[in-house]
């Protein structure tokens, strides 16, 4: 019988061989008495000395094989090594207390681990598990116990470990380890990082799988679902044999897109791009082959800290996005703070409807030192790239024009003490207030662009609270209602000659995308994964082809009848 | 032996890799090095300690440095720690 083991999902793949498990080696520590102080710490200087060999030597593979950025995870072991308070305490422990170099060292280092296990940081207390790695391999050549050896695998393999360190991670031979399952680790935790940047799928933290598992039975380990199958029937195997096919056949397939631009089958180009969070989101991006940014959002800048971020540091985040992205467009959205999202260092009233409150412009307009600082930031930062500002929360004209006021100020004032700033960014509005929407036609006149923001637009559309789940069921992106205003909204931009863009997760739906194409749309901004599927999909499409179809579907009554007539008339050829 | 307090402007604080520039840069002085943080003193050479004391953007210190080559020390060690990215 076979046995399921859910996880959480490290790296995406299908993984399916026999497992190899990966037995922590015998570190007994005794405590000896020694005789010869100078000796044992000439042993342990041996050994420190052959563990920064061997770190070296990973560093400059890890360097050359995944990155710069891996790489630094064995420099900053090596400085670990090198650390006066680990090496000198343990040698005056060896001194003062006659004891071995295995025992001096774990007592030095526990002291440590236990130090950063303690802080109240994710971050921290995984370095934790780097100072104990570190510390591991020398008390190894202590020891003279073997240290797992990857290279010495002969066989495919599925790794089973308690834990996967970052050395062990990096060791991972790639034409023999499938894949590996941990029973602890969380998304972010190195082996997880490791794994995806290798690509090799992985399970974490699935708490007992180094009990639920004996040496060399088969399993399958599904990264996608975050789950492991151990000793797996005949028709599992060949249903994931399949989907294991599938996956290749479909990135293989993607892969190819990566730098073609987005062009319909009736070569209309339009422009696909990512929805990111952070400069560190950018890599992920361009990887995925976006064509742009079509939405930074602001508010990681001032979460998770004491006070607000400085116009420096704005500049700097904005700088290093705009830069990255080269000549492509990069649309930063204004402070959207309010409703669910709230600053610790920020006094706001408690309201009975956040999300019909004071919140994004409507505060920027309020607490305007906040929204000046941006701004400032912002023009600065404009010179290194294609920026595009944009508002979020516009729901009249007048919120608009104050806006771009304060911006045309902050922007005279730079100039006029000698700042260099960029004149050529467009400055637009985020739709997805209903009223907004109605009035597109007035504000496409003194707007450079528009970009839906549908979740919030569907959510006022319909007046249903998207968290709430007795309300769900009136979230429905495909209704008429919101369709229309789409329409609205998309015609009355193109009439000025305004590109009209969408930055909410609808941009990314497949069944979404052929209406928004046959809707004239613009720019489809979604999270990164969704580009190649998107580019695959909008390469089959005949804009003509769905222009004629958008009449019937906003005559139609109800958003399922939408749905339906788009997987059956649209969708039917695989598209 | 020279004495400094300046404020840390790295926009993460004294984590990851900014401490081992801080690291990497102090080994290369013979002077003792030092960061007095809240009356608690870590050694600036030490990876473990610097990055346990978790020094955040903004907050104060004291900069240390005894040896022959104390100013130079203070000055490139300064410059990391006021360094914007």
């Amino acid at each position: 019988m076979s046995q399921k083991i859910v996880g959480v999902k490290a790296s995406v793949g299908i993984a399916i061989g026999k497992a190899f498990l990966l037995a922590a080696p015998d570190m007994q520590i005794k405590t000896v008495a020694i005789e010869d102080a100078a000796s044992e710490i000439h042993r342990f200087e041996a050994a420190l000395a052959r563990a920064k060999a061997d770190l070296q030597e990973i560093a400059q593979r890890v360097e050359t094989e995944m990155g710069t950025e891996q790489a630094d995870i064995f420099r900053a072991h090596l400085l670990v090594l090198e650390d006066p308070e680990l090496v000198d305490t343990v040698k005056d422990k060896i001194t003062q207390e006659m004891t071995n170099a295995e025992s001096a060292l774990h007592d030095v280092a526990q002291a440590f681990i236990g130090l950063f296990e303690q802080m109240d940081n994710d971050y921290m207390r995984e370095r934790a598990a780097d100072i104990r790695d570190v510390t591991k391999r020398v008390l190894a050549y202590l020891l003279g116990v073997n240290f797992f050896q990857p290279s010495s695998l002969t066989e495919e393999v599925i790794i089973v470990a308690e834990d996967l360190t970052p050395s062990d991670t990096a060791q991972l031979n790639r034409q023999y380890v499938k894949g590996f399952v941990t029973d602890i680790g969380g998304r972010t935790s190195h082996s997880a990082i490791m794994a995806r940047s290798m690509e090799i799928p992985a399970v974490v933290g699935t708490q007992n799988i180094t009990s639920a598992v004996q040496a060399s039975t088969l399993m399958i380990v599904d990264g996608h679902e975050g789950v492991v199958i151990i000793d797996p029937s005949e028709e599992e195997v060949a249903h994931y044999t399949r989907k294991q096919a599938e996956d290749a056949e479909q990135k293989a397939e993607l892969a190819k897109l990566v730098h073609n631009q987005t062009v319909t089958a009736d070569q209309h180009h339009v422009e696909l791009a990512a929805n990111i969070g952070s400069p560190a989101d950018v890599a992920g991006a361009l990887a995925n082959g976006a064509e742009g940014v079509g939405l930074f959002r602001t508010e990681f800048l001032y979460m998770g800290r004491d006070d607000f971020p400085t116009e420096e540091e704005q500049y700097v985040a904005y700088k290093q996005v705009l830069t990255s992205m080269g000549d492509k467009p990069v649309v930063i959205r204004t402070l959207d703070i309010g409703g669910d999202k709230h600053l610790s260092y920020l006094d706001m009233p408690e309201e009975m409807n956040p999300f019909l409150g004071y919140r994004a412009i409507r505060l920027c307009l309020d607490r305007q030192e906040l929204f000046r600082t941006q701004l400032r930031a912002l023009l600065r930062a404009g010179v290194h790239g294609n920026l595009k500002i944009m508002f979020p929360m516009i729901a009249t004209l007048e919120e608009f024009r104050q806006a771009k006021a304060i911006l045309e100020e902050e922007k005279h004032a730079l100039q006029n003490s000698g700042v260099v700033v960029s004149d050529r960014f467009e400055v637009g509005i985020m739709i997805e207030i209903p009223a907004a929407a109605m009035m597109a036609d007035v504000f496409a006149r003194e707007v450079d662009f528009f970009s839906i923001g549908t979740n919030d637009l569907i959510q006022y559309t319909m007046a249903a609270d998207r968290m709430n789940e007795r309300v769900a069921y009136l979230y429905q992106p495909y209704h008429p209602a919101v369709l229309r205003l789409l329409r609205n909204v998309i015609q009355a931009g193109h009439k000025e000659g305004k590109w009209v863009g969408m930055c909410g997760e609808m941009a990314g739906d497949p069944v979404a995308v052929p209406i928004l194409l046959g809707l004239g749309l613009d720019e489809f901004s979604m999270s990164a994964s969704s580009i190649l599927p998107a580019r695959k999909q909008l390469s089959l499409l005949s804009r003509e082809e769905m222009e004629k179809h958008i009449d019937t579907i906003l005559q139609m009554s109800t958003s399922a009848q939408v749905e339906a007539f788009v997987k059956t008339t649209i969708m039917k050829d695989g598209i | 032996m020279v004495e400094k307090k300046i404020v840390v402007q790295l926009a993460h604080g004294l984590h990851a890799r900014p401490a081992a520039n801080f690291v990497k840069t102090a080994t290369t002085f013979s002077s003792e090095i030092k960061i007095v943080k809240n009356e608690k003193t870590v050694n600036g050479k030490s990876i473990m300690g610097i990055m346990a004391s978790a020094i955040a953007k903004g907050e104060e210190i004291t900069l240390i440095a005894d040896g022959v080559d104390e100013n130079e020390a203070i000055a490139a060690l300064e410059a990391v720690l006021t360094s914007q990215e």
